[in-house]
């Protein structure tokens, strides 16, 4: 399909002036360096925000408050919330792009190198700004990932100050990210590569792009309001001033729901690129694939207020978001059959990254279809802000986006360090986590039918036994997580057997062409893609 | 199953020596699994479009999961199965479009005519205004003279883990709200602070209180009985300790209580008259101020009086409590606006009022012996 051009003479030459120790890392352009940068990042933010979910559980393991009071225990929440969705899962997609849609596109490097150095660093003064709040006098944020005024506002404590900064500094990184995604994609891919020859991976960052730069700018708003309502005097979101509370809402999950796709539509990348790999068949419906996501990113527009059902929306409005959230599950369907069928008729074998995948699509699929058990409004009044919301929401973004995340280190890892991970540990962390994530996940659906709500420290004890297997299902997922780390530090130490430049039987694509490790500088020239 | 599982933890009982699962066998269905039918028409409506949906997420899920576990199975290169080389197919991906279509409007349609339904909250036989405030519930029924506060009764000592836990724990209030049978009743629900949300699942009714704004909802149940929920919108910092709890009493039943209250709450007022006219011992003053206090204003200024730094307030040494004697009236009477204080002068007595204030003033060693009485609350409300 493509032929390449020798370039590792080019390599050799460069290899020289890169700088050593910290300032290498500091003052990098190199769309790998910051690859593996966003990467190590993600991770560590995904085990802090894994321990403060190890509090949340270990106070929920029993009837009765233990271990924290209320008020850090919804700190907890809060602050597990903001630092999993925009410190673990949004990083380490920024991450994979970075190290990955240069090298599937056949471009040198990203198209705006200084830039993308500026998005990453500003994020961990971010995440500093945040967390340093928890230690501060009256504590962090404590009304829940998604702020809602007035709790926000005239009922939170000054730290809010500190929170509606730090989501702004992560906000002005997520668009420059964006804004160097959507450039590399237009203007660097390799002669021969169009659009509908790009590899899924790429299309999806590409509309997940464009959702980025049109909501997080949405949220910059909202925390502004926020911002000046608590400590200015305005009244956005005050009834008494002639605001309304609920406008909050509409503002904040007008960006929310794109924000959910934005956090899923790569993972349909990854798995779109996994599949075929270990299936050897060519993933089916690419086209479809394309309009799916494309047709996902368009409707998230239009069904922000299923999460507000309970608001008191007038009638009409509650049947329109009714309507459109039930669409949107159609083409999400589309995409789980196309990749059944590509299975179908494959000749499978079930390395780490392929067993990663299959998990996605099975919890995907559980968790897209509670949702659409949850867009239905009229049952929606008692599924909402119940546990059930939770077990939702975790299968799409744990088993979901995570997964996923987890299933493209393993397939791309190789690639990086030139070496095979360790399968044994791999396994290891592969089964524990699949068993211990549903143990963690899977109850929540019934207390949270039987009528349980979030985001409360304590409970009614018929729901005590399902919340102590959570509770024991979510320490053990926990500590199944530092099994991966054992295993990236072998990785990073480069450990391991040597691994070809194709690496896996199967795998196809522009990445696989080029030598593994890849060099610090790839497709200097760019190949010609036929 | 049920079996295994028990057989399982009862292990892991031992082993974690949890004392919680020997107790809470007694009478609690541990394993309930599903959303409840409810005791309304509406609530059995939603629990069968509930089971509806269930079905046939579970049928499309096993149609999904079969053909992949099937291919796993038998598509496998360990079997040496070849891989076909199809990779589209225009007449599929058509059918795998356009049939979900059609069963989502199959979903839809039951959907909307039961959403219908469930938003007629017009032609009430009662109305009860539900005010949600951080955190308690404030019950006022609008065709009678009757209002109240309703807040949880189960004790902090339980909830330390000091006492056993009861049977109803969390989910027990002083004063449920009452209702009559058989009737339309609607729910104006509002609040006075935060977002809150008033939801009973027996009713299927969850309804957002939002500050400066009235929703509405509506039951009509028919067995008599005790209904219990909980607040469902993270409202601070007690979210998880604001229960509901609704008694449905046969109508002869309800006319007979409400018309008591009614009796009750006049008698009442006559009562803080005379009251006025009374003065309290400093002894009387304290053990009636500290009662008070407890259910009022420890949740958020400690029963310590330490408040919590940088969210509550700290009353023991501070300023206020010590010196500006009018200024700690005024707080609690008209309360802070923007902050989470409350205006009291509508939740408690005048009586209790000026005791709370004696107890703040001279409890934790502030020591002040300052004793305030029901008319100097009086002067401050009416400017008397
Ligand atoms: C078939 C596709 C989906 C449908 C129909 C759907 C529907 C819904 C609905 C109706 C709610 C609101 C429930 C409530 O609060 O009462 C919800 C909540 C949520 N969904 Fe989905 N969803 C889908 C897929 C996803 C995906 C792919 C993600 C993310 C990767 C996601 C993430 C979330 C999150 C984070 C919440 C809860 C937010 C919160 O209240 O904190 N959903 N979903
Ligand atoms: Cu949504």
């Amino acid at each position: 399909m493509t032929t390449v051009t020798d370039d590792s003479h080019h390599d050799d030459h460069h290899e020289h002036h890169i700088p050593t120790g910290i300032k290498r890392w500091l003052y990098t352009t190199n769309h790998k360096d910051i690859g593996t940068l966003y990467l190590w990042f993600a991770f560590i933010m995904f085990l802090t925000g894994g321990a403060m979910a190890m509090v949340i559980r270990a106070e929920l393991f029993q009837p009765g408050l233990q271990i924290v009071d209320p008020n850090f225990f919804n700190q907890m929440t809060t602050v597990h919330g903001l630092v999993m969705v925009f410190g673990a899962v949004m990083p380490a997609f920024t991450g994979l792009a970075n190290w990955l849609v240069p090298m599937m596109i056949g471009a040198p490097d990203m198209a705006l190198p200084r830039m993308n150095n500026w998005s990453f660093w500003i994020l961990p003064f971010a995440f500093l700004i945040l967390l340093s709040s928890l230690f501060m006098e009256g504590g962090g944020p404590a009304f829940g990932w998604t702020f809602y005024a007035p709790l926000s506002t005239t009922y939170s404590n000054d730290g809010t100050a500190l929170f509606v900064f730090a989501v702004h500094i992560m906000g002005a990184s997520s668009i420059m990210g964006a804004i160097n995604v959507i450039v590399t994609i237009v203007n660097m891919r390799a002669p021969g590569m169009t659009y509908m020859k790009m590899p899924l991976f790429v299309w999806t960052w590409l509309i997940t792009a464009f959702l980025l730069i049109a909501v997080m700018p949405v949220l910059a708003g909202a925390v502004t309001m926020v911002l000046t309502d608590k400590f200015f005097g305005t009244s956005f979101f005050d009834a008494a001033g002639g605001g309304d509370p609920v406008m909050f809402q509409h503002i904040f999950w007008f960006f929310g729901h794109p924000e959910v796709y934005i956090m899923i539509l790569p993972a349909f990348g990854i798995i779109s690129a996994i599949v075929p790999t270990f299936a050897r068949k060519r993933l089916f419906g690419y086209a479809s694939m394309v309009y799916a996501t494309a047709s996902i990113a368009l409707l998230s527009f239009i069904v922000w207020a299923h999460h507000m059902f309970t608001t008191g929306m007038p009638v009409g409005a509650e049947l329109f978001f009714m309507f459109a959230t039930m669409l949107i599950s159609v083409p999400t369907g589309v995409k789980v059959f196309n990749w059944v069928a590509t299975m179908w008729r494959g000749s499978m074998t079930f390395e780490v990254p392929m067993l990663f995948a299959l998990a996605f699509i099975v919890l995907f699929t559980i968790g897209g279809l509670s949702g659409l058990m949850l867009a239905i409004t009229p049952v929606d009044f008692q599924y909402h802000d119940t546990y059930f919301v939770v077990a939702h929401f975790h299968y799409v973004l744990v088993t979901g986006a995570i997964f996923s995340i987890m299933a493209a280190v393993y397939y791309w890892l190789p690639k990086w360090t030139g070496k095979m991970f360790h399968i044994g540990l791999a396994k290891w962390h592969f089964w524990c986590s699949l068993v211990s994530v549903n143990v963690l996940f899977f109850p929540m659906h019934f207390v949270g039918l039987a009528g349980m709500p979030r985001r409360i420290p304590d409970y009614a004890l018929q729901f005590a036994d399902f919340n102590k297997w959570i509770s024991i299902g979510g320490f053990a997922f926990g500590l199944s997580q530092l099994i991966f780390l054992a295993l990236l530090i072998k990785a990073c130490k480069k450990q391991g057997e040597p691994v070809s430049g194709q690496v896996w039987e199967g795998a196809e694509g522009l990445e696989w062409e080029i030598p593994s490790p890849a060099p610090y500088h790839s497709f200097e020239t760019p190949p010609e893609v036929k | 199953m049920k079996k295994i599982l028990s057989k399982a933890e009862s292990v892991l009982a031992v082993l974690l020596a949890n004392p919680v699962f020997a107790e809470s066998e007694k009478h609690i269905d541990q394993y309930k699994l599903n959303m409840t039918e409810g005791v309304t028409d509406i609530s059995a409506k939603v629990y069968d479009l509930h089971m509806l949906m269930f079905w046939i997420c579970v049928v499309i899920g096993a149609g999904v999961f079969i053909a992949m576990f099937i291919s796993m199975y038998f598509h496998r290169k360990s079997r040496g199965y070849k891989p076909a080389t199809f990779h589209e197919s225009v007449k599929v991906e058509i059918a795998w479009t356009v049939i979900p279509f059609i069963i989502l409007i199959a979903m839809a349609v039951p959907a909307a005519n039961l959403l219908f339904d469930m938003e007629d909250a017009s032609e009430p036989d009662l109305t009860v205004l539900v005010t949600g405030s951080q955190w308690k519930w404030h019950y006022k029924y609008m065709d009678n003279d009757v209002e109240f506060f309703s807040k949880m009764a189960t004790q902090a000592e339980q909830i330390d883990g000091k006492f056993a836990k009861n049977e109803n724990y969390l989910l027990e209030v002083d004063r449920a709200l009452v209702i009559p049978t058989g009737k339309k009743v609607r729910f104006l629900i509002t609040s006075d602070d935060v977002i809150h949300a008033w939801w009973v699942p027996d009713f299927a009714v969850k309804q957002d209180a939002n500050p400066g704004f009235i929703n509405d909802a509506w039951a009509k149940v028919e067995q008599p009985g005790v209904y219990r929920g909980q607040c469902a919108e993270l409202c601070g910092k007690d979210h998880g300790f604001m229960p509901v709890v609704v008694v449905a009493k046969e109508p002869a039943e309800y006319d007979k209580w409400i018309a008591e209250q009614q009796a009750i709450q006049q008698k009442a007022k006559e009562e803080e008259q005379r009251l006025l006219a009374m003065n309290m011992t400093m002894d009387e003053a304290m053990a009636l101020g500290e009662k008070v206090y407890n259910a009022n204003c420890a949740a958020c200024h400690m029963p310590n009086g330490e408040g919590l730094p940088g969210v509550f307030p700290a009353l023991k040494g501070s300023q206020i409590a010590l010196e500006d004697q009018p200024k700690h009236i005024d707080v609690l009477v008209n309360g802070v606006t923007g902050t989470a204080m409350q205006a009291y002068a509508k939740q408690l007595s005048m009586s209790d009022l000026a005791a709370v204030v004696t107890y703040e003033r001279n409890a934790w060693g502030n020591n002040t012996g300052d004793l305030v009485q029901a008319k100097d609350i009086n002067a401050a409300i009416n400017g008397k």
